[in-house]
């Protein structure tokens, strides 16, 4: 296949449209998918805690 | 220092000291007249420099168990010195830069005084030294602390830390001799980009292997701007300085690019490393350090997911914004110009959530000069990214582009954003990291907040006028058609500005000084405290190294 310009042209107007949707699509689900809140929740909490050592 | 790490971690260094000085040696022997050779001088200097300070601590008892308790913070203890110590040198050669334009005799007829050779070492010197070792070494603090992990090992944080320091070195040494690929913010040449490859691909490997080990379940937000941080500048870097050199013993090479591919591979780089370098860094400092400070978690968790994913995907197709009116193909151009716009709302979305953060804690903000540094740091990322969407607009380029307006921009964002982030950041770690209840003089802040703020603000302002009247100058017709003014009109315009601007500069380096003897004499109080045994006794072994490498 000749692989020029014109195609990848095609390709970003096409595709790049479409990679870019169902991405963006799929890290809304992730970021306000309901069982995920908890998660979150104690991730931004945690940096809260000051016990300044590593956990064993 | 040396004395916190294991007899075969000593090793190690000598061995890699020893590789590298061989390499310093083989560059001067090749490079004979070339200046290579100056380099490879430098690069051996490092490496005998380091080794007498590995050797010296060589025969010291190896370090207890105990260690593998705590977090391992000497990188990045000598890390923030070395960023402060940047940002005094690189802000000076900025005030001299912006000094030469209204003042050209400035260069005391020095070929190395030139604009042109000391203009990157200003922008590498702040970028690179001074911003680069502020993130290496928070992320070091923040990695360790989110993931409840020591890092892995003793010896690849200071490979990383150094070697990147010797990067520096090596790229500002080489600008004053006239060593340059004219790539902006990619002039180091190939021989130091290709070391830049290995201390960087160090560096991702030491994030991966503490993720790994990591105790906390979920990877908080302040790594994922840190790791898109190190990937996508490796992934840049190596792609933008593909180049073939026309000897091994030369420091001259050509990039595999020409034409207008490699104006749109330059600015592809370009502007994602203001994408990736300036801004995911720093918001991962940001997404840690704000909320530390403030005392209140980040106001919305979810938004900052989100966030992230659409400034990483949206950045990686603005590059294209530099090259408007161009020979690059129109719809190439509008791509870049779309996103630029895009990008307001990822990028509000973060300076909306940080400010959000501060709801419930303004008295803080008040009374508390290391936070407002925080504070403002949002503020100024929030205009400068309108400001940046705005900019990438065609039309509205056709008028800014080239002119003072851009370095305004610019500015709006180093000194207003990463600057203050950067300096609000250090003054909220530096206690931490030399034990003591706060900085040394809390005044000392406040003055710098001033500082910085109203140099910040007379610089913008400055180079806004200067840039909107040159760009109205150059497109300025008279009734035959042709330009009213002439190119020396509109550098004649400027000068009242340019002074300004200096002016400007020279508040916000008055700034970073301030800033480098208040966290000279926090250290030097821990170590005083240390000396006289007012604290437990496995803490002064820390602080006594960690001056030692400061002074």
């Amino acid at each position: 296949m000749d692989f020029d310009h014109d195609t990848l042209v095609a390709l970003s107007k096409s595709w790049g449209l479409f990679y870019l949707l169902a991405m963006s699509a799929a890290v809304m689900v992730y970021a306000l998918w309901p069982s995920n809140r908890k998660r979150f929740t104690h991730a931004k909490m945690s940096i809260l805690d000051n016990d300044d050592k590593p956990l064993e | 220092m040396v004395s916190q790490l294991t007899t075969s971690e000593r090793q190690y260094a000598l061995v890699t000291l020893l590789l590298l000085g061989l390499g310093g040696l083989a560059m001067a022997a090749m490079g004979r007249g070339d200046p290579i050779a100056v380099h490879g001088y430098i690069v051996l200097l490092f490496a005998i420099g380091l080794s007498f300070v590995v050797m010296a601590g060589y025969y010291a008892p190896e370090p207890d168990k105990e260690r593998l308790s705590r977090y391992y913070d000497d990188p990045t203890r000598v890390g923030i010195v070395l960023s402060i110590a940047w940002a005094v040198v690189g802000m000076f050669v900025g005030v001299w830069v912006a000094a030469l334009l209204a003042w050209p005799d400035l260069t005391f007829d020095q070929a190395w005084a030139s604009f042109g050779r000391l203009r990157p070492v200003h922008t590498s010197g702040v970028i690179f030294g001074f911003g680069g070792n502020a993130l290496i070494a928070t992320s070091f603090h923040v990695l360790q602390r989110t993931t409840r992990a020591r890092l892995p090992g003793q010896f690849a944080p200071w490979f990383v830390l150094l070697g990147y320091n010797l990067f520096c070195v090596v790229a500002a040494s080489g600008y004053l001799i006239g060593v340059t690929q004219s790539k902006e913010y990619a002039e180091p040449e190939w021989y130091a980009d290709i070391w830049l490859v290995v201390v960087w691909v160090t560096y991702f490997l030491i994030y991966l292997r503490t993720l790994a080990r990591r105790k906390e379940p979920h990877i908080y937000v302040a790594n994922w701007y840190y790791m898109a941080f190190i990937l996508v500048v490796a992934m840049l870097h190596i792609v933008n300085n593909i180049a073939v050199p026309i000897s091994w013993g030369s420091a001259k090479s050509y990039s595999v690019y020409s034409g207008v591919q490699d104006a749109m591979v330059q600015w592809w780089y370009g502007h994602n490393a203001v994408a990736f370098f300036l801004t995911a860094g720093f918001l991962g400092m940001m997404y840690y350090y704000m909320p530390k400070r403030a005392g209140r978690p980040i106001f919305s968790y979810r938004l900052s997911i989100i966030s992230f994913w659409g400034i990483t995907f949206f950045y990686m197709w603005a590059g294209s914004h530099h090259l408007h009116y161009t020979a690059l193909p129109q719809w190439v151009q509008t791509l870049g110009m779309t996103f630029s716009v895009m990008l307001l709302v990822p990028s509000w979305a973060s300076a909306g959530n940080a400010l959000a953060t501060l709801n419930g804690a303004w008295h803080k903000v008040r009374d508390d000069a290391t936070l407002r540094f925080m504070m403002v740091a949002a503020v100024f990322y929030g205009l400068s990214t309108f400001e940046g969407s705005f900019m990438a607009i065609r039309p509205v380029n056709s008028l800014s582009h080239y002119t003072d307006w851009t370095v305004g921009h610019v500015h709006a964002g180093a000194l207003g954003w990463v600057a203050m982030i950067t300096f609000g950041s250090i003054y909220a770690l530096v206690p931490w990291m030399w034990k003591r209840e706060a900085m040394y003089s809390p005044k000392l802040i406040e003055v710098h907040f001033w500082l910085a703020l109203s140099g910040t603000i007379v610089y913008v302002f400055a180079m806004w006028n200067s840039g909107i009247i040159q760009g109205l100058m150059w497109r300025t017709y008279n009734e035959s058609g042709s330009l009213t003014y002439s190119f020396i009109d509109s550098l004649v315009a400027m000068h009242p500005y340019y002074i300004a601007r200096a002016f400007g500069g020279l508040l916000f380096l008055l700034g970073a000084i301030v800033a480098a003897y208040n966290v000279w004499m926090t250290i030097r109080q821990s170590k005083l405290e240390a000396a006289q045994g007012k604290e437990d006794a496995d803490i002064p072994l820390f602080a006594r190294d960690a001056v030692q490498a400061g002074e």
